[in-house]
């Protein structure tokens, strides 16, 4: 069904893309959301509202439209030129950096007020504060509704191959176009594409459990096949802390 | 180059079709997912195991996998075997489909925050299953989920460019198909801030909502 020339030039290398897009878009999308997620509790009202509304704005926006527009609309009006995944990179980091900024501003939110007082009564400093005592306490919180952001994002990498990046989704086109046959191929980039979201829960659920011990809870029981997603109160795709959910 | 006001008066007739595809799209996505979700997230409480296992790996796979790569399925493989659908019936086929695997459990949240009370209350008045569901269960827990299946829509138009991919002529697909045929990059601009503009004012109804129905 599939040529061994073919499979070793262009599909295991669209994996790869795949795998490094994922990595470079989680990254970007990380630093982004601790970023708004901590400034959209700024004391300064401006900062806040300045955070608040780049949440607001790029959790309305498609990010599909948003990479065209960084990809093809952006080089011919500013003349900055991005290389190969950049523009993709870029455009799922920010789009997902805001949903994941509502992630880290709920947990924050969530530890009890008891400890940010406690900081201030030790004249800690707002960073110290936030590094010594929020975020270790608030980090369990996030990784749950993170491991559903993180394949929300794998999901996304897909869409680089719509600007012409040669991952895994553009080199079954490509495949298809040239061998004239899609069910394989479109079968077998579901099931690599669910391999690949089943194995980062599996890391995802590791950091879990180890970062629920270091505060001292339990881990969560789910087994091998408990689902990939993790129940949280906060809504990873839509970006909402807890419409009608699991109460 | 800058930006050229007269490309985007050039635009605007062909975005106007965009608008009605992408809000048809929309709707009979959204149609799908409400009722397809709804059966899902009673299959998953059956009593047998025959139908609660298959539906549970069907839609832990369609929520596990790039709504992009199922609208090619859809597109290119399932006329081989199956009826060969037009792009904007594969694209709302494939919307609702994806989405109605995360409305299941919009819906299950709601089914499971139904207080167990109710679920005993209809067993005590020895209701037949079917009644249980519809008079008693159901109202209760569809109301305190509309927020969230709403939420679910917004995402549903923002994801809806990828109709695009397979020849849908949405915002987006009329969009490209403009900057191509004119050599301009306004229309994509416009498309763009069409979605903040739909999206945000949508969101932040449903907060409203949100508060009045689910307290």
């Amino acid at each position: 069904m599939m040529t061994g020339a073919f499979f070793e030039n262009w599909f295991l290398p669209g994996i790869w893309i795949t795998l490094q897009v994922t990595f470079f878009s989680a990254a970007l999308a990380f630093v982004v959301s601790f970023v708004v997620g901590v400034l959209r509790a700024a004391p300064s009202r401006i900062v806040r509202i300045l955070a608040g509304a780049y949440f607001e704005i790029f959790r309305s926006t498609s990010s599909l439209v948003f990479m065209f527009w960084i990809a093809f609309t952006v080089p011919m009006l500013f003349h900055i030129q991005f290389y190969g995944m950049a523009a993709g990179v870029l455009a799922l980091g920010l789009t997902y950096g805001a949903y994941g900024s509502e992630i880290v501003r709920g947990a924050l939110a969530a530890v009890p007020a008891a400890q940010r007082e406690a900081g201030i009564a030790l004249n800690f400093t707002r960073i110290q504060r936030l590094r010594r005592i929020e975020i270790p306490q608030a980090w369990p919180e996030m990784l749950p509704p993170f491991n559903n952001l993180l394949i929300e994002l794998l999901k996304g990498t897909s869409l680089i191959s719509l600007i012409t990046v040669a991952d895994m989704t553009f080199s079954g086109n490509l495949l298809r176009l040239v061998k004239g046959e899609s069910a394989p191929i479109y079968t077998l980039l579901l099931v690599l594409y669910f391999v690949l979201a089943f194995l980062l829960t599996r890391g995802m659920r590791l950091l879990e459990r180890r970062a629920k011990a270091k505060i001292g809870q339990a881990p969560e029981k789910t087994g091998l096949f408990g689902g990939l997603r993790s129940r949280s109160s906060i809504d990873a795709v839509t970006g909402t802390a807890g419409t009608g959910g699991a109460k | 180059m800058n930006w050229d006001w007269s490309n985007v008066d050039a635009f605007m007739p062909r975005f106007w079709d965009g608008v009605l595809v992408t809000l048809q799209a929309l709707a009979g996505g959204a149609v799908i997912a409400f009722v397809l979700g709804l059966i899902w997230a009673i299959a998953l409480r059956s009593p047998t195991r025959w139908v609660r296992w298959p539906v549970a790996a069907f839609t832990e796979f369609i929520r596990n996998t790039p709504l992009l790569v199922q609208l090619f399925f859809l597109f290119y493989v399932v006329p081989e075997w199956g009826p060969s659908m037009s792009p904007l019936v594969t694209g709302i086929v494939g919307l609702g489909l994806h989405y109605s695997t995360y409305t299941s459990e919009v819906y299950r949240a709601g089914i499971e925050g139904v207080p167990a009370g109710q679920w005993e209350a209809a067993t005590a008045l020895s209701l037949p299953k079917r009644r249980t569901w519809t008079a008693v269960i159901l109202p209760q827990a569809v109301r305190r989920v509309i927020p969230a299946l709403g939420n679910y829509v917004i995402v549903m138009l923002k994801e809806s460019p990828q109709l695009a991919a397979i020849g849908a002529l949405e915002m987006l697909g009329e969009a490209r198909g403009f900057s191509n045929e004119t050599f301009t990059f306004e229309a994509i601009s416009i498309v763009g801030l069409a979605f903040i503009v739909i999206a945000y004012p949508a969101s932040v109804l449903l907060r409203v909502l949100e508060r009045r129905l689910v307290r």
